[in-house]
């Protein structure tokens, strides 16, 4: 239900006189190694276009303050420009870690001088943030990292020497928010937050090639980085701290996906189309109970996110509800993927040449990267320990 | 369509919780079963719950009820579910005042519903002939004979039938067994000649009954040969609030097993300490949480007008749903307590055996999942 505004009248027509034709229905961008065809030129220029009108009135980040570059807007406001933004079916202008993790971070643990300096540059699209977490031996137990970071006689700049892995995205990165060791000697409480930038010399990056075909991480090795002291976030050694506060917007925006709601149709489609129909009905009875299956549960998740934002707006609190949405999430998109795959039947095996169909070797490619999503942000295991732990309360 | 309380539904749950966690916690019920109680509820707090309205909550306010909604009929029996406090609710109001204000007749309404609102009168609802659940395989017959109706056949399953003083009974008009069309509904005296009515205690210590039927006269109730229309709405409501049951029921077997890892010590270390536990509880919780939103959003479907449409596919959903959930629950509440779980005098068992009732009852997860698909389109 929309409710008429001033705000809205306002919204709509800005986007109607200003938003490129092109954009609409489109799909949010892919990166080129993943994306089926690459986008046309005209295309390309409207996203560019469409970024820099969005980001002028801070509607790329419209919550955020406008001294930062938000739009400073009331969280009804916001939710109003999404539907504007819905109703002419327009993908988000901007994406990413900046907007979605290290930003909001930073609003909570930056400091006044750091805020000015990265939000606004974060806002206009101008740095593009990678996330250097995970080492090679520093998976489920991040805290177990190394990369060291030692600062020089200045008392201005750290040395930082090491490697992280599955750094989503670091190929078009020009930013890294980074978890560094700065004491040996204490294992949460010595390691600290900072932000690199990705031109200075030193720093090589690998894309990794997954199961799919597709590189979505990378290795990214540190030889004598240098970083600046000014732009560590936190304490020095009380790291830890932001980078939770981090990985519960990671987490968060992993959880809210708007695609549960209407994969059923595919699915349904699919399944009369290998099987065939019955009076209306999946003719193969136990094809037709598992798609009936997996539909009851991906409604019970996308029922659930709605009473979650319904309980959150009447409250102002998340309920322990939240903390749920990535775990089943990540493993209710992955049954799908299964299910899709036992649907396509031998179709689902080919993966290049003669034969193949574009949708067939996407499902199949998709069933495979999916595999990343019950494991990156934390484990489907992780999840589950600090669920145990926080919400049930339960003794380690 | 809310998903979420209001105020004063939100006060209704508190006073329902207090009241039934004071007047009927879990030992009312064990003491019923102990003293082999011919109702298997309590007639002292049936009258104690239509004193304080809520027996009439749904029944509107002209026949004496408090015309409220569905969710709060879920509300009540959430709490009733925690406890496993037994009462009529589902039998005598959910299904029996619910096909007489179903069928629109209103002498019969103004008739029974005030009664069956101040908790006076017992209704229940007798339709099922085969223990797989099959509201639509009728073959007790009605006959037409001169006013009235004389009914022949078997009726099983009559959830409370002991203790019913009016049967509302399913029998066939026209066609052949099986057939949504000519299945009429009839109301009938539960004490004349040409009834027999055997009690049965089930496993949930509650009662339900079988009803021999011979040429029992009965009046017709809604529309001749058009009782599945009634009977399918009527077991919608009453399923979605069957659901709401169990939902208190396995939030409250879920507390307690919860409760029981942070308690008991093996290996010198609380059994909650173990992960293969832990995870094991943190998907009890999980669950527990997805399915409350689509018994919800089943109620709230029900409380508004616009959305009724999507009533029958919701209701099939929270109970398919709500059954597996309440396997799931109940096993898991069983072997977490280990030994002490097998025994009678642990309550966690009485939590198994009320969630097996509650799964049969009224379609189980198979047929409401194939019911889901084919409302679905498939």
């Amino acid at each position: 239900m929309t409710e008429p505004s001033a705000f809205r009248d306002e919204v709509r027509a800005f986007l109607a006189a200003n938003v490129p034709e092109v954009l609409r229905g489109r799909p949010v961008s892919m990166p080129a190694e993943t994306a089926a065809n690459p986008e046309p030129a005209d295309v390309i220029a409207a996203r560019a276009k469409y970024l820099s009108l969005m980001a002028q009135r801070g509607y790329t980040v419209p919550r955020w303050p406008k001294e930062y570059g938000g739009a400073g807007l009331t969280a009804s406001e916001a939710r109003t420009l999404q539907e504007e933004l819905d109703a002419l079916r327009l993908p988000p202008a901007l994406l990413g870690m900046g907007v979605s993790m290290i930003g909001p971070t930073l609003l909570v643990h930056g400091s006044d001088d750091q805020k000015q300096r990265f939000l606004p540059q974060i806002a206009s699209g101008a740095y593009r943030f990678c996330q250097g977490f995970s080492e090679p031996g520093a998976g489920s137990d991040l805290a177990a990292l190394r990369t060291s970071a030692v600062l020089d006689e200045s008392g201005q700049r750290y040395l930082i020497n090491g490697s992280k892995i599955w750094t989503s995205g670091a190929q078009h990165a020009n930013w890294i928010f980074m978890l560094v060791r700065t004491d040996l000697s204490n294992k949460h409480n010595g390691i600290t937050f900072i932000l690199v930038d990705m031109s200075v010399p030193g720093i090589e990056v690998k894309p990794i090639r997954l199961l799919s075909g597709h590189s979505m991480f990378c290795e990214v090795f540190f030889h004598d980085v240098v970083a600046q002291a000014r732009d560590v976030i936190g304490p020095v050694n009380g790291g830890w701290t932001v980078a939770k506060t981090l990985l519960g917007f990671e987490r968060s925006g992993m959880g809210t996906g708007r695609r549960v709601a209407n994969s059923g149709n595919e699915l349904v489609t699919l399944a009369k189309q290998a099987v065939g129909e019955h009076d209306g009905m999946i003719a193969d009875g136990g094809l037709r109970d598992a798609v009936a299956q997996l539909l009851l549960d991906e409604l019970a998740l996308s029922l659930t996110i709605e009473r979650a934002a319904e309980s959150r707006s009447a409250t102002g609190v998340a309920g322990p509800e939240m903390s749920l949405f990535k775990l089943y999430q990540s493993e209710l998109g992955q049954r799908r993927e299964e299910l899709a795959l036992s649907l396509r039947g031998s179709d689902a095996l080919a993966w290049e040449g003669a034969g193949t169909s574009p949708e067939s070797t996407a499902a199949t490619r998709m069933w495979l990267s999916g595999k990343a999503t019950t494991i990156w942000g934390g484990t489907s295991e992780i999840q589950r320990n600090i669920i145990a732990k926080r919400i049930l309360r339960l003794p380690s | 369509m809310p998903l979420t309380l209001s105020a004063e539904q939100q006060l209704l749950r508190d006073n329902a919780n207090q009241f039934i966690r004071e007047a009927a916690p879990i030992g009312h019920m064990r003491a019923l079963r102990d003293r082999n109680n011919a109702d298997g509820f309590s007639r002292e707090l049936w009258r104690q719950m239509a004193g304080l309205g809520w027996v009439g909550s749904f029944i509107p306010e002209a026949y004496g009820g408090l015309g409220l909604g569905y969710t709060e009929v879920g509300i009540i029996l959430e709490a009733c579910g925690r406890t496993l406090a037994p009462t009529p609710f589902i039998s005598s109001v959910l299904l029996g005042a619910g096909c007489v204000l179903a069928s629109g007749d209103s002498a019969t309404q103004r008739e029974l519903l005030p009664p069956i609102a101040a908790g006076d009168l017992l209704l229940a609802l007798a339709f099922e002939e085969t223990p797989r659940f099959a509201p639509h395989r009728v073959s007790c017959r009605a006959e037409r004979a001169s006013n009235v109706y004389r009914l022949h056949g078997r009726k099983t399953f009559v959830l409370d039938g002991g203790s019913a003083d009016k049967l509302v009974v399913s029998a066939r008009t026209s066609g052949a067994t099986g057939d949504r069309r000519g299945i009429s509904l009839f109301l009938v005296d539960a004490h004349q000649a040409g009834l027999t009515v055997q009690r049965t205690r089930t496993i949930d210590s509650r009662q339900v009954a079988t009803c021999h039927l011979e040429a029992v006269e009965a009046n017709l109730v809604g529309a001749l040969g058009h009782g599945a229309d009634l009977l399918d709405q009527v077991l919608d409501r009453a399923t979605v609030a069957l659901s709401a049951e169990m939902l208190g029921l396995c939030t409250e077997a879920y507390e307690i097993t919860l409760e029981y890892l942070k308690t008991r010590v093996q290996f010198d270390a609380p059994i909650g300490s173990f992960q293969a536990l832990q995870h094991r509880a943190v998907d009890m919780f999980g669950k527990l949480e997805l399915t409350k939103s689509v018994i919800q959003a089943a109620s709230s479907a029900l409380d508004d007008e616009e959305s009724l449409e999507q009533v029958p596919r919701l209701a099939s959903a929270a109970k398919a749903q709500m059954t597996t959930l309440s396997r799931q629950i109940t096993r898991e509440a069983i072997q977490m307590h280990g030994g002490i779980g097998m025994t009678d005098e642990h309550n966690i068992g009485l939590y198994l055996k009320r969630a097996a009732a509650t799964e049969l009852m009224l379609g189980d997860t198979t047929h409401h999942r194939a019911r889901f698909a084919k409302l679905s389109g498939f």
